[in-house]
Parts: structure tokens; C-alpha cells; sequence
């Protein structure tokens, strides 16, 4: 066995660290090195800051309705987080905490919704949201939003409510509660935790959307976020605006950065209620 | 799938059957009103289920058995297995085959490429060094980051003339002129693989983490006094160990994989040497307005997925009642 010095291991080891810490921060930072060059300065490859320019903030929203598109990015995930926990919450009670004959495949088909690729219920949503009349409007891309985050707020909230102590509830009853203070009045203030973990990650989620987005609106006044950064155009067809996708980028994912840094524990453990303990 | 089968009628067959046996056993009447208000509970989940999943997965199936257009959604004729096995049909349709290659290929070196560098990030994540939580803040970075955006940004370091990455290898050596990363029919599917390691490696090392920090340490300390090599404890207890958590994992992320959408279309425009079934069957519906076509596809797409699942569960033995714990 050959005999490594230990100097050389530490060494390789925080190699390594640096490596992952680079190849991880380096996109983000470059894209905030670019969205603060305009004109020139853009076009030439630095890897420091030379400039501090917000011309492109300026042009992102004066150029097109970048701030209606973050609005509406804010409307359509808050309201699709709201009704996703509140029918979750309910939901998960009867799944996690009630025995009834046909549970299991009920999850089974749940777990099968979230596993749907988006493309699979295009046309079908397309044809629902046309014949009720909420194309191109944000009513439409709630409701199409509600295929990506209900089922994953069900099933992650299911795996939380089977957790807490059966006593409880037993004490409630014999107290003369019904089911729906049980769960009001006594899960939920123990479900805060897990209520902020699964609304940030279904958050995440709509906040995200792109295939519904992009198909089901049609003028840039509708546009999410995502559609809104990805559809951007410049003054020629041939020629995008850097500046300016970086600079909107820069704005979208900020406050996210923030937030998952602040909840990084209790995402790590939504994440993995989701899939591992699954 | 059996969309379905969450019509009501099951589960109030399912209510009779619960509370019949609860009064055997306990007589009392809660039970039965602590089913009774989990039915009305469940009711409204199901039914925004239904309408939001299975009505339009029925009606996509439907369609696909039709010649409807985008444009006349109304008016189309009963086709059979014509948008399948018709002489234009998906089978016979090498574009189609095309982008089935594509998503396969994709698929697999991109999974298996993120297990391998998620391990190791979580093999870092996990042991004791002072920096570790920066390190794992750094991480969770590329995750945060919205996926139009990661395209977007890559597009720009990937960029021909002006792009970073070029820059970076020109200045090492490694390539004499710039390279059209995205554009190059050798070098898009690359690019676009790169992307996506970069983007959920962070995903697959927190949940191969979660699988580690569960390892019973006992095995370790045994190896430890009999002083085995750490490379080979690696391989003969902590990867065998490690399994399960790593198999749910790379099924999570295939079937993830295999639905692709949002980076191809922004970082290759859905050429063809990227084009993913996703993508295919979109351009079919919206930008060809063939309906029955693009919802034809669209089916094979989910029937792919959904035998992928079905598998998974089997064999995953996922404990869907919890019952087990």
C-alpha cells in the first residue's frame, strides 16, 4: 500500500473543494459581471469587474413590460402555492392519518400526476383553457400550474403528516373535536415547518413553468418571467440583447438565491421527503 | 396510467368497507366520521386532479387518434392508428426517430454523468472540514437557478465570438479558434448535456447525501480497526450500502430527463441534432398545428414514462400506505 502524505491529501482534498465551489459559482457571477457592462465593454471577455453600468437594468424595463412580467410571474405562483397547500393540507390528512380501501392507489396515481411530462396534457389544456375562455390570461396558467404543484404538495405533506405523534389527535378527539379542528387547530401549527418547505419548492416550481407559459399566452403583456427572458429581443432579429437577458436574469434569480439560502435546511429536507423516504 | 381511477365511487365503496371493520373492532362512531370527513377532504384534491390532469390526458389521447388542427380544434375526423402506424405515421417518421435517439442518449449521459460527479459532491458534503456549509451553499446555487435562466446564461458563456467559455480554452490551448458550441451538430448535444450536469448535479448529491448520512457507522469503525484501505472500504461497503438511495435517485432524474423541454428549446432552438420528444411533439401542435400528430406523440412520450414509473414502484417497492413505519 503505498504510503500518501497526508499534506498531499489535504491538498488534493481542498483542490477539489475550490473546483466544485467554482464550477458552481461561476456561471451566476459572470452573469452579473455582464449585466453591468453596456456597449462595448460586453463584448470583451473579463473575469473581474471593470465596469459598474446599470444601463441594462434601465433598458429591461423601459424596452419591454418587464415588470408586468414579473408581476404576473408573482400572481400566478402565490395563488397556485395557496390553493395547492390548502388542498394539500386537507388532502394529506385523510392520506396520512386515515386507513380507507383504495389509499394506496390513490397515492400511487399522485405519485404517477407528478411523474406526467407536461408535453402529455398540452393539447387536451389547451383545448379546456380555450373552451373556458381564460387563454392568454393568467387565470388559464394558474390552472395549468396546478398540475405541477399539487401533486408534489400532496405527496410531500402526506410523508410530513404521518409523522406526528398519534396522541395528539387521540387527545383532540376525546375532547369532542371534529376531523376539520383537528386539522386546523392542532396539526397545522405543527405543520409550519412543512408547510413553508413544500409552498417554497411548489414556489420554485411555478415560478419556473415554461412549456404552460410560453403555449398558452400570446402577447408579451401575459408573459411570465421565463417566457419573457427567453423570448427577449433585441433591436435586430439577428442580434440579442446580452445586456439586457443578463441583467433580467440577474433580477429573477437573486431573490431566489436568497431564499434558498436562508431555507437551505428545510429544502434539503423537502427534497428528500420527496424522493428518498418517497 | 389509471387516471381514472380516482373517480369518487372507488373510494366510497373504500369508506363502507373501512368503517365496517373499525366498528368491529372498536364500535365507535369516530372512525366512521374520521372517514367520512377524509372523503370530503379528499374530494376537492381529486377533482382539480381530474381537471387539470386527467380530463386533458384523456383528451390528448383522444386526439391523437384524429386529424385535428390547432387552428379548428373543433372540427377533426377519426383517424385510428393513423398518426401511428399510417404511412406518415410517428413509426415511419424518421424525425421522429430522431428525436427519440436524441432524448435516449441524452437521457443516459446525462444521468449517469450527474451520479458520478453527485457522488462525489456528496462525498465531500459529508465529511467533516471547516467551509463545508459554504460549500454546500455554493451548490444549491445552480439548483436555485431557474432553467430559462441557466440556458440563457450559458448561451452567453457558450456564445461563438464573445463567449467565456471559448476565451478560457483558447487562452489554455486546448482549442486553436472559437467554437460554435451550440450550433455545431458534434458539439450541441454536448452542450446542451453540459448544462444540465451543471444544473441538477447539485439535486443528485443532496439526495445520495440523504442516503449517506442514514449508513449505519458501526461497519466503518470494524474496518477502521482492522485497517482496510479507505478506497476499498468505498467500494466493498459503502457503495454496495449506498444502492438504493443512488437507484431512487437516477430514476427520479431519468424520468426527468426523458420529459426535457425548457433547455433545448432555448439553448439549441430545438435543432435537429438536439430536438427532444418534448419538443417534437410541441412543434408538431403549435408551430406545425398538427394536433392529432403532436398529441399522437405526445402519448407514445407519456406511455414511455408511464411504463418507466410503473416500473419504478414495483421494483422500487415504494411504501405507498406507510404501513411499514
Amino acid at each position: 500500500m503505498p504510503v500518501v502524505p497526508k499534506l498531499v491529501k489535504q491538498i488534493a482534498f481542498y483542490a477539489l473543494v475550490v473546483v466544485i465551489i467554482l464550477f458552481s459559482v461561476f456561471p451566476f457571477y459572470y452573469a452579473i459581471l455582464s449585466s453591468l457592462e453596456s456597449g462595448a465593454a460586453l463584448f470583451n471577455v473579463n473575469y473581474l469587474p471593470e465596469e459598474f453600468n446599470i444601463a441594462n437594468y434601465v433598458a429591461v424595463f423601459s424596452e419591454q413590460p418587464f415588470a408586468r412580467n414579473i408581476a404576473n410571474s408573482v400572481i400566478v405562483a402565490v395563488v397556485v402555492v395557496a390553493l395547492s397547500l390548502f388542498l394539500g393540507v386537507t388532502a394529506a390528512y385523510a392520506l396520512g392519518r386515515v386507513k380507507f380501501r383504495g389509499r394506496a392507489l390513490l397515492l400511487l396515481t399522485i405519485l404517477g400526476v407528478s411523474m406526467f411530462p407536461q408535453v402529455a396534457v398540452l393539447s387536451g389544456m389547451f383545448e379546456l383553457i380555450r373552451f373556458i375562455g381564460i387563454y392568454n390570461s393568467l387565470p388559464g396558467l394558474i390552472l395549468a400550474n396546478m398540475i405541477l404543484t399539487l401533486p408534489f404538495t400532496v405527496w410531500v405533506l402526506t410523508t410530513f403528516m404521518r409523522e406526528l405523534p398519534k396522541e395528539l389527535e387521540e387527545a383532540a378527539y376525546v375532547d369532542g373535536a371534529t376531523p376539520w379542528i383537528v386539522v386546523t387547530k392542532v396539526f397545522m401549527p405543527l405543520m409550519w415547518p412543512a408547510l413553508v418547505t413544500t409552498g417554497l419548492l411548489a414556489f420554485i416550481a411555478a415560478w419556473n413553468e415554461f412549456l404552460f407559459a410560453l403555449t398558452f399566452t400570446l402577447t408579451n403583456e401575459m408573459r411570465t418571467v421565463p417566457v419573457a427572458i427567453a423570448l427577449i429581443t433585441g433591436a435586430s432579429q439577428f442580434e440579442l440583447p446580452w445586456g439586457n437577458i443578463m441583467a433580467a436574469s440577474v433580477i429573477v434569480t437573486l431573490p431566489l438565491i436568497v431564499l434558498v439560502l436562508i431555507f437551505q435546511r428545510k429544502i434539503v429536507s423537502g427534497l428528500t421527503a420527496g424522493a428518498v423516504k418517497g | 396510467m389509471t387516471q381514472i381511477d380516482t373517480d369518487p365511487s372507488s373510494l366510497l365503496a373504500g369508506r363502507s368497507g373501512a368503517s365496517a371493520k373499525n366498528r368491529k373492532a372498536s364500535g365507535t362512531s369516530l372512525s366512521t366520521a374520521r372517514v367520512r370527513s377524509a372523503i370530503l377532504f379528499l374530494v376537492p384534491m381529486i377533482l382539480v386532479l381530474v381537471l387539470v390532469a386527467g380530463w386533458p390526458l384523456l383528451r390528448t389521447i383522444w386526439f391523437g387518434f384524429t386529424d385535428a388542427e390547432l387552428n379548428r380544434l373543433g372540427d377533426y375526423n377519426f383517424i385510428g392508428l393513423e398518426n401511428y402506424i399510417g404511412e406518415w405515421g410517428l413509426l415511419a417518421d424518421p424525425n421522429w426517430w430522431n428525436a427519440v435517439w436524441n432524448t435516449v442518449w441524452f437521457s443516459f449521459v446525462s444521468v449517469s454523468l450527474e451520479t458520478f460527479f453527485g457522488l462525489i459532491v456528496a462525498l465531500v458534503l459529508n465529511a467533516n472540514f471547516p467551509g463545508r456549509s459554504l460549500v454546500r451553499a455554493a451548490v444549491l446555487i445552480p439548483w436555485a437557478i431557474p432553467t430559462i435562466v441557466s440556458a440563457q446564461m450559458w448561451a452567453w458563456m457558450l456564445h461563438d465570438q464573445f463567449g467565456v467559455i471559448n476565451d478560457m480554452l483558447m487562452t489554455v490551448g486546448i482549442v486553436a479558434e472559437p467554437v460554435a458550441w451550440t450550433a455545431n451538430p458534434d458539439t450541441a448535444m454536448w452542450a446542451v448535456v453540459m448544462v444540465d450536469v451543471w444544473k441538477t448535479t447539485p439535486f443528485m448529491a443532496l439526495l445520495i447525501l440523504a442516503g449517506l448520512q442514514m449508513l449505519p457507522t458501526d461497519c466503518y469503525e470494524a474496518a477502521k480497526v482492522d485497517g482496510i484501505h479507505p478506497v476499498r472500504v468505498f467500494f466493498k461497503v459503502t457503495l454496495p450500502l449506498l444502492k438504493p438511495a443512488i437507484m431512487v435517485a437516477v430514476i427520479f432524474r431519468a424520468l426527468d430527463a426523458l420529459r426535457i423541454f425548457d433547455l433545448i428549446y432555448v439553448l439549441t432552438s430545438g435543432s435537429r441534432d438536439t430536438i427532444s420528444m418534448s419538443v417534437f411533439a410541441r412543434q408538431e401542435l403549435v408551430d406545425f398545428q398538427q394536433v392529432g400528430y403532436g398529441s399522437a406523440a405526445s402519448t407514445l412520450l407519456f406511455l414511455t414514462i408511464a411504463f418507466l414509473t410503473i416500473g419504478y414502484i414495483y421494483l422500487g417497492k415504494v411504501d405507498l400506505s406507510g404501513d411499514k413505519s
